[in-house]
């Protein structure tokens, strides 16, 4: 049997030179809670596990230059306990929400999340909505690239073999500004999403869309922004018209597959009333109609 | 591979053991330390049987290295009683028949200790949604639920009998 190391290195520097010397497979570790369940079957077999968690930072928010700054392997529990990111990015903090169980949330990370790459990812759909961005070091330096040019196909990203995000950045939120993110699943708890739905609108004080981004995960191999779906929030209210093209939009982007969660038609339709019902509490939230929380 | 030295607390106590990288908390507790109450269901983070308290957050230790454990505190089901005294949560499981094949009781009742912990006072609502990471084949969940509504109004001092 191959041996399978580990490390915990303290700096940046230190985990990008254990990731850029592996001879093998090298895993970056944040949560664990998908790498573990890899692991445990035998799907992937690593020669080293480089735990980032030590490194001073990745753990944590911070508000900077009017927006957040949110840590890669800030686990769950703790993004939804902070009270200004609740405020200000309500539809992310309930797509994080939605993973897993109480156990998982006080491990799973949004970095893990979008780097495990699943078309199905919860949080990954808010964070293309959001217009967030993951700042990556390796050998080469750091870059800050938007999420969405992360994930390329399911359990692939674009990321080199010594990288690794060590924060997401939040831009500031203008006034009248909200995002929500819905899922469906035909339970109530503790599943994989058939579709899921992100939305993040600005309006003007007149409640018109001045600015919009509508991701749509599970519907294509990687979660995908859908920018004609954005255009035709663009310029208007949400009234019946609005909400028409809107689900006309998301549908005609939807690209799924069949398999045990649903078929191809039935994506493709739930991906139209999601984005409509997504939208409606984004613009309620905008408007600063209190609806609590979308689940 | 040479094996990795981890010091711990466990239940209060200073630990030290070896493990291999791809030992989990749970296989640790289980097969180095020998506690053997955090019981193996899903070995996938989907069942709760394995649910430990780390650093004060409920975790499934199945979805935790053993390496990860050091500099950790870590409560187990053996941790929950006080000496030979159940804690009220354990008492309230037995009186509610909260219960039958047993398997995923020492997990319920370390996730309910967790919720009381952070929120002495939830909903029934909050209390199922707290605990739908531990399943139970047995018991529907409604006795499940009947003693941590129970337990928690005990050791707010407002017992109902």
């Amino acid at each position: 049997m191959s041996s399978l190391s580990y490390a915990a290195p303290t700096s940046v520097d230190d985990a990008v030179k254990l990731l850029a010397g592996a001879s093998g497979l090298a895993k970056v570790l944040s949560g664990g809670t998908d790498l573990l369940v890899q692991l445990r079957s035998g799907r992937l077999k690593p020669e080293l596990i480089v735990d980032t968690k030590k490194i001073p930072g990745i753990i944590g928010i911070r508000e900077e230059n009017g927006g957040f700054v949110i840590g890669a392997a800030t686990p769950g529990a703790v993004v939804e306990a902070h009270p200004g990111l609740n405020a200000a990015w309500p539809g992310l903090v309930e797509a994080l929400d939605l993973i897993g169980s109480t156990q998982v949330q006080g491990r799973c990370s949004l970095a893990g999340n979008l780097c495990n790459a699943s078309p199905a990812a919860d949080s990954v759909p808010a964070l293309f909505a959001a217009g967030a961005t993951a700042v990556i070091v390796g050998s080469k330096g750091k870059r800050e690239v938007p999420v969405e040019q992360i994930p390329t196909g399911p359990g692939r990203t674009s990321l080199a073999k010594d990288e690794f995000i060590v924060e997401f950045r939040l831009p500031p939120r203008p006034a009248h500004s909200a995002d929500a993110y819905l899922r469906f699943i035909p339970r109530t708890e503790m599943d994989i999403a058939v579709v899921g739905c992100g939305i993040s609108v600005t309006l003007d004080a007149n409640g018109v869309c001045t600015a919009a981004r509508v991701a749509l995960g599970a519907v294509s191999p990687t979660v995908i922004l859908v920018p004609a779906a954005a255009d035709v929030l663009i310029g208007h209210k949400l009234d019946a018209d609005t909400l028409a093209k809107l689900d006309a939009a998301a549908q005609a982007a939807a690209k799924p597959i069949s398999d045990k969660r649903g078929t191809v038609e039935y994506r493709t339709k739930i991906a139209g009333v999601l984005a409509r019902r997504t939208a409606a509490i984004a613009f309620d939230r905008a408007n600063g109609i209190k609806n609590g929380k979308a689940h | 591979m040479a094996k990795t030295y981890v010091s711990a607390t466990i239940n209060g106590e200073s630990s030290e053991f070896l493990c291999e990288t791809q030992q989990t908390l749970l296989d640790v507790l289980r097969d180095v330390v020998g506690l053997t109450g955090s019981k193996e269901g899903c070995a996938s983070g989907d069942c709760g049987a394995c649910s430990v308290i780390m650093d004060g957050r409920l975790v499934c230790s199945c979805l935790v290295l053993g390496v990860e454990a050091e500099g950790k505190s870590i409560t187990t089901i053996e941790g929950i009683a006080q000496g030979d005294h159940l804690h009220p949560i354990q008492q309230k499981f037995l009186e509610h028949a909260a219960l039958q094949c047993g398997f995923c009781t020492p997990g319920l009742i370390v996730a309910t200790k967790a919720l009381l912990d952070e929120n002495p006072n939830p909903t029934e609502t909050e209390a199922r949604y707290w605990l739908a990471g531990n399943l139970c084949r047995c018991t529907g969940y409604d006795k499940v639920i009947r003693a941590v509504m129970d337990v928690a109004a005990e050791m707010r001092g407002e017992t109902v009998g």
